[in-house]
């Protein structure tokens, strides 16, 4: 019943024109693209770039309007559950089981897949010492911290030792340290031959965790490739940032012009795209010009998202 | 991280097959695990709700009417004989009501827990089964201790008297899985849980016969109690409990009609569940 996957086609997904409609509203337009064994595929995009919505599909819930989609070579319309048998899911919102305590999340969460007792109390602890909860096994979920909730929330995915880990906006909300403990969790999986699939809207986190990227605004796929790879595409070599106060970026920004291979206005800022910052910049100031401040750095993924679609990640 | 293969040797390559199976039961289980942190609430409520009523109505109003009528009904039986299977039907259909209600408001809405069931080979109509089949063992344990009283006060005559339990377990469920079809398709107001409550419940309460014979009605309201479960349950349950004199046919449209309303209800169910998850 299950395809054989192991017949040299290491492709874990595929999507050709998938496409998900609500309403009037296409979520998701038209994408394609190919996820590989081991990989750590991400998804970047602002809000309602369409991400959370390609994810449903991808987990074999949410039914796709049009276009095709295989997973583990099945299609999930007709082999939903046994895809999602195969999967761990790591959900925007938490869905954590508030009526039972930490470790028994692990257990009941298992038992849905049809695993014995014997095998998930084990297995539970063990989760639990991944995500280094060990000391609150009997503790209540509402007692756990954002950070807690959320590596729970990863434990309980791996509980049937899933080969896909499909995690949505994993680290929102979370405070910088919380995140890094959860990175390097992340880290350790992708290590252990987990395929996973990220959603994210901050770009270091896209360029911390992701093999390849795809670049989504409005439900279609702006780019796709190596973080490295994007921002040599579609950004220079470093950026030199400078503002010269709200009201006199705009007459700054046509005093400029000229200046790097390209200029972006922001509200607060002005960017200019260059190959070298540092000598831009004596430039500028050799000029006469007086920005209030000034930053010489390197080009990131905010940049690649700014120059496809004219806006910033995080607004 | 353990060896990668030892959950996939429990798990069959199909890893849906043993969910398909038993999937129900999964959700089922979890329901009981929830109730578990409220088993006190339960338990007691399952003993002083019939103690209450029982004492009421069958020393309180109960002894003015037999003194004073020499019983009810056609039969002349006494009173809390009359009311008896009325209130057990009636203790189960509240049983159902909270856990098919806020139980699938919460899983969709509250806890989110019916999502993350659905990320498992779980499916939405297996979902709904479950919780369906956590409260019937609520709903088992409620009218059982509720009819264990109603023998003890002398109130279940007949030797068939243990027919009433099936009966009112039967109305519960039906009720329940209205309730559930209803409840799935409530996306984000809990409000309207007291709302059904006051212009559903409690009217269905008051005039399905339960404290008088429905005959007693003017035509205009006797269609309530037609439409109710909670009649049709205490019918069923006189009939067991006291020889209530119905003609076979009624008693077949009784039930009928009960399990009419389980299948439809869930069948709207497994629809609502499913179409609200695949979103």
């Amino acid at each position: 019943m299950l395809h054989d996957m192991n017949d040299g086609d290491s492709v874990m997904i595929r999507s050709r024109g998938l496409t998900k409609v609500f309403g009037s509203i296409r979520a998701v337009d038209g994408i394609d693209f190919d996820i590989g064994k081991g990989e750590a595929f991400g998804f970047l995009g602002p809000n309602g770039a369409g991400k959370s919505t390609a994810m449903r599909m991808i987990a074999g819930v949410s039914r796709r309007s049009s276009g095709d989609l295989t997973i583990l070579g099945m299609d999930p319309n007709r082999y939903g559950p046994d895809i999602r048998g195969h999967l761990g899911v790591v959900p925007q919102q938490d869905n954590l089981d508030t009526d039972i305590r930490v470790r028994d999340n692990l257990i009941v969460y298992g038992r849905y897949f049809g695993l014995p007792l014997s095998y998930l109390r084990t297995k539970a602890d063990e989760l639990l010492e991944f995500a280094q909860l060990e000391d609150k096994a009997g503790a209540k979920v509402e007692s756990l911290s954002g950070g807690m909730k959320r590596r729970l929330t990863i434990a309980r995915a791996l509980v049937n030792e899933p080969e896909i880990l499909l995690l949505d906006e994993p680290t929102t909300g979370l405070d910088p340290q919380a995140r890094h403990i959860l990175w390097d969790r992340l880290f350790r999986l992708k290590e252990s031959g987990v395929t996973l699939v990220i959603t994210t809207h901050y770009m270091d986190e896209a360029e911390q965790l992701c093999d390849r990227l795809m670049v989504m605004d409005k439900g279609r796929i702006m780019a796709e490739g190596t973080p490295a790879n994007l921002i040599r595409r579609y950004s220079s070599r470093e950026v030199v940032e400078l503002r010269f106060g709200s009201d006199r970026n705009e007459d700054a920004a046509k005093r400029l012009e000229g200046t790097g291979d390209r200029i972006e206005v922001l509200p607060d800022r002005v960017l200019i795209y260059t190959d070298d910052g540092e000598r831009d910049l004596e430039r500028i100031v050799a000029g006469g010009m007086r920005p209030v401040t000034t930053l010489v750095r390197r080009s990131s993924l905010e940049d690649v998202f700014l120059r496809l679609t004219g806006r910033s990640l995080v607004e | 991280m353990r060896a990668r293969s030892e959950a996939a040797s429990l798990l069959s390559a199909r890893r849906s097959r043993k969910a398909m199976l038993f999937g129900t039961w999964y959700v089922a289980e979890h329901g009981l695990r929830t109730m578990s942190s409220y088993v006190t609430t339960i338990i007691t409520g399952s003993i002083f709700n019939p103690l209450i009523y029982l004492f009421a109505l069958g020393i309180g109003i109960g002894s003015y009417i037999d003194a004073n009528a020499g019983g009810i009904g056609q039969q002349g039986v006494s009173y809390l004989t009359f009311v008896g299977p009325a209130l057990l039907a009636s203790a189960g259909l509240t049983a159902a009501f909270e856990e098919t209600t806020y139980v699938v408001m919460g899983g969709f809405r509250w806890s989110r827990i019916f999502w993350a069931m659905n990320a498992t080979p779980l499916r939405g109509s297996q979902i709904a089964n479950g919780v369906l089949l956590a409260a019937g063992f609520r709903i088992v344990f409620t009218v059982v201790a509720f009819w264990l009283f109603l023998f003890a006060f002398g109130a279940a005559p007949s030797p068939w008297a243990p027919l009433a339990i099936p009966a009112a377990i039967l109305s519960a469920l039906a009720f329940g899985a209205v309730m559930m079809a209803i409840a799935c398709r409530i996306e984000d107001d809990d409000s309207w849980f007291s709302i059904i409550y006051r212009l559903v419940i409690a009217p269905m309460f008051l005039f399905s016969g339960t404290f008088f014979p429905v005959e007693r009605y003017p035509l205009g309201l006797r269609w309530i109690a037609w439409i109710s479960p909670l009649w049709h349950g205490s019918q069923l349950g006189r009939v067991a409990s006291y020889g209530l004199e119905q003609p076979a046919w009624l008693v077949m449209v009784h039930l009928g009609y009960l399990v009419a309303l389980l299948a439809i209800g869930m069948r709207l169910s497994h629809t609502g569940f499913e179409r609200r998850l695949s979103k």
